[in-house]
């Protein structure tokens, strides 16, 4: 376990005797991203609360650089881990920067007097997650977005080896999101430091993570790399999800398909028909698709949102037999949208073509211009 | 730029403490003038009427309000951080009332028996008061998340408090409970030297216990979980808090009895002063501004109708009540931004 800086050993968490999660083992080493995802209420921040000592664990160990947690002082933890927290905070009075200069509290002497080289660090902090210009601004008067980078600004300028942060980017919006996990993956390679997190976007963790950590009913469900956690599948069994799907490969959630006998058939192909896949859901019109090819950027949503896809095996040539399949499903539509344009000359586009002719024949064919796709 | 304000602030307030303890020397129902108070303050001649009353009369008194009052406004601030709240004090927590019970029946016990309390029985009783409403208000702060909860609660510790304290002292059989009655409705009349230096001693230890704790006080100003996790021992912290804070009011109110609004007021006011809320400067800050604020009270309770005195509490109320209405009204404001 050396190599690890941060690993538990059976932690038991819960409140007021009761365990909630039992078991865990997460094992973290110095400069990677942990991060905690799992449904609404599974106790992800009770074992953040855990690990950074504010609750008791009812069994097991938490080490932390070769130490056990309890037996680090205050200061010492304080040091060696900073937090970000849900809980809102509402100092009266007091300036960004104040804030910010909060995180030097284990530096500062008996009376909390900034020096120079505080001052310092405080203003480099601030800079890295882009808030210079809220430095005199009153705390209190500040967005969710901004009071959310202030605080890892605090966390931050407490120097640590090692950050919790519980739900840090459920605030942001997207351009916010993005640079507060840049901040986090620049400080993980820059400065060697290790995070430990929860995030609910799912497709965000998957992309920072270098481990992540599933939690569902009782115990750690799964424990690993993106790619062992992010199988197809495995997002709608830990979430328990009973709407909609969720496509790993791809990190796109879809909602629940119209069901019933198709009454449209899309003829799509490299991405230009998700747009009406989508539309389609939204009048609620039960339709099938095809023919893709198992590595088409459409197959995944039409895969969620279709009644019937027509696939064929990627790098193939379509075969004949799928061709008759989507004839078949056409006889069964009222209407067939074609969302591919007929004229690419591409070699493997005589079947599309085909398809097309035999819906044209239908006087079933309506064209639907590059519009979508753009 | 923020340190000149700083400064020019203690500035105000040393120069507002030395000219209303003058004053307090001068003005009552005997005007004495200045010349002669610096006379008898300094040990020169002077009329010997004169200089009964300031020294044996309104130096002790005048005193006894700063340093009350100065204990007053910093219990006052402790319990806004503790609670997280802007209109906790001692007196709307019911922590002076508690405090004025056992007192009381400490006294009440006491002059039945023709026994002699000493003012230090008399803190010490005010303490186990407030001590006994503390655990009361900390029981109720558990069991209601909503702070407005917190404050009603209080009140009504107060109002028993009270009422059960009126109980004692009508049916108390002793001419001394004239004085029992007026410390009661709280006064700073009749303080002695002894008393005087009693107090001192007390506050002033606390109160220096109090501004050695600032920097955990400002971290715990960011919340609990954030201060637990810049390594302040919270369980410590709150203990510690809670007896400094109880133990300046105990002492107020031994020897003032209750006096109401100074300890919500004046920190509100010190912290629009100084336009900050660090507490390495809003503690002395807040001492000074609470003497500030008694030595005045005390003078319009005083002078007003004279030779008719007012309680001390009913000068501070009306200073104090609008005080903490405008609070609340500006933080609903702030909240709806």
């Amino acid at each position: 376990m050396e190599e690890f800086y941060f690993y538990t050993e059976g932690l038991t968490v819960g409140y007021q005797g009761v365990p909630l999660i039992k078991n865990i083992e997460i094992r973290l080493k110095k400069g990677e991203i942990l991060t905690l995802i799992g449904p609404n209420g599974a106790g992800k921040t009770t074992i953040l609360k855990s690990i950074i000592r504010q609750l008791e664990p009812l069994g097991g160990l938490v080490h932390l650089d070769g130490r056990e947690i309890r037996g680090l002082s205050g200061k010492e933890l304080s040091k060696k881990l900073s937090v970000v927290l849900t809980e809102r905070v509402r100092p009266e009075l007091m300036t960004c920067e104040d804030v910010v200069a909060t995180g030097r509290y284990p530096y500062t002497g008996k009376f909390g007097v900034l020096q120079e080289e505080d001052r310092r660090i405080v203003r480099e902090s601030m800079k890295l997650v882009h808030i210079e210009e809220l430095m005199d601004r009153d705390f209190t008067r500040t967005s969710d977005g901004q009071k959310q980078r202030v605080m890892l600004a605090r966390a931050i300028c407490q120097e640590p080896d090692i950050i919790v942060l519980d739900e840090p980017t459920s605030f942001l919006d997207i351009r916010y999101k993005l640079e507060f996990l840049s901040v986090l993956q620049g400080m993980s390679r820059s400065r060697n430091l290790s995070v430990i997190m929860s995030l609910h976007e799912l497709e965000l963790a998957e992309r920072i993570s270098d481990k992540i950590v599933c939690v569902k009913g009782d115990k750690v469900d799964r424990f690993g790399t993106p790619e062992e956690v992010f199988v197809p599948g495995y997002i709608a069994d830990l979430y328990e999800m009973t709407a909609g799907s969720y496509d790993e490969k791809t990190g796109n959630p879809e909602l629940e398909p119209a069901k019933g006998e198709p009454q449209v058939f899309v003829i799509a192909g490299a991405g230009s028909g998700t747009a009406v896949f989508r539309r389609l859901q939204r009048e609620g019109t039960p339709f099938a698709a095809g023919v893709l090819w198992e590595n088409d950027l459409d197959c995944p949503p039409a895969k969620a949102l279709a009644s019937e896809v027509v696939l064929e095996k990627a790098f193939y040539r379509i075969s004949q037999e799928k061709v008759q399949r989507a004839k078949e499903l056409i006889d069964g539509c009222k209407r067939v949208i074609c969302t591919v344009d007929l004229e690419e000359p591409g070699e493997w586009m005589e079947e599309l073509r085909e398809i097309a002719g035999y819906a044209v024949e239908a006087g079933k064919l309506q064209l639907e211009g590059n519009k979508d796709v753009e | 730029m923020k340190n000149r304000r700083y400064v020019l602030s203690f500035f105000i307030l040393g120069i507002l403490v030395v000219f209303f303890l003058a004053l307090n020397l001068c003005a009552g129902s005997v005007q004495v003038p200045i010349k002669e108070v610096l006379n008898i303050l300094l040990g020169g001649d002077a009329d010997g009427m004169f200089t009964d009353i300031i020294m044996e009369i309104r130096f002790p008194r005048a005193l006894a309000a700063a340093v009350l009052g100065g204990g007053l406004a910093l219990s006052g601030y402790l319990l806004q951080t503790f609670f997280h709240n802007p209109i906790a004090g001692p007196f709307i927590l019911g922590i002076s009332s508690g405090a004025k019970l056992v007192v009381a029946l400490v006294m009440v016990f006491a002059l039945g028996r023709a026994i002699h309390i000493s003012s230090m029985v008399m803190i010490a009783a005010a303490f186990v008061g407030a001590m006994i409403s503390m655990g009361f208000v900390l029981l109720m702060s558990r069991m209601m998340d909503r702070m407005s909860m917190l404050i009603v609660s209080g009140v009504m510790i107060g109002y028993i408090c009270s009422a059960v304290t009126d109980f004692i002292v009508t049916f108390a059989d002793d001419s001394n409970i004239v004085n029992l009655h007026n410390w009661s409705k709280g006064s700073f009349s009749g303080i002695s030297w002894e008393n005087v230096a009693l107090m001192s001693v007390v506050t002033f230890l606390a109160s220096a216990l109090v501004f050695f704790m600032s920097k955990p006080i400002s971290a715990y100003q960011m919340g609990e979980s954030y201060a637990k996790n810049m390594g302040v021992n919270i369980q410590v912290f709150r203990s510690v808090l809670v007896v400094l804070s109880s133990v300046l009011s105990a002492c107020v109110t031994a020897f003032a009895g209750p006096v109401s609004f100074v300890g919500i007021a004046v920190p509100h006011l010190v912290k629009s002063l100084f336009r900050t809320a660090k507490p390495i400067l809003m503690i002395p800050g807040c001492f000074l501004g609470g003497a500030v604020f008694c030595l005045l009270c005390d003078l319009l309770a005083r002078i007003l109708f004279a030779p008719t005195e007012l309680s001390i509490s009913t000068v501070t109320a009306v200073f104090g009540a609008p005080i903490v209405i405008f609070v609340m009204v500006h933080r609903r404001k702030e909240k709806a931004e």
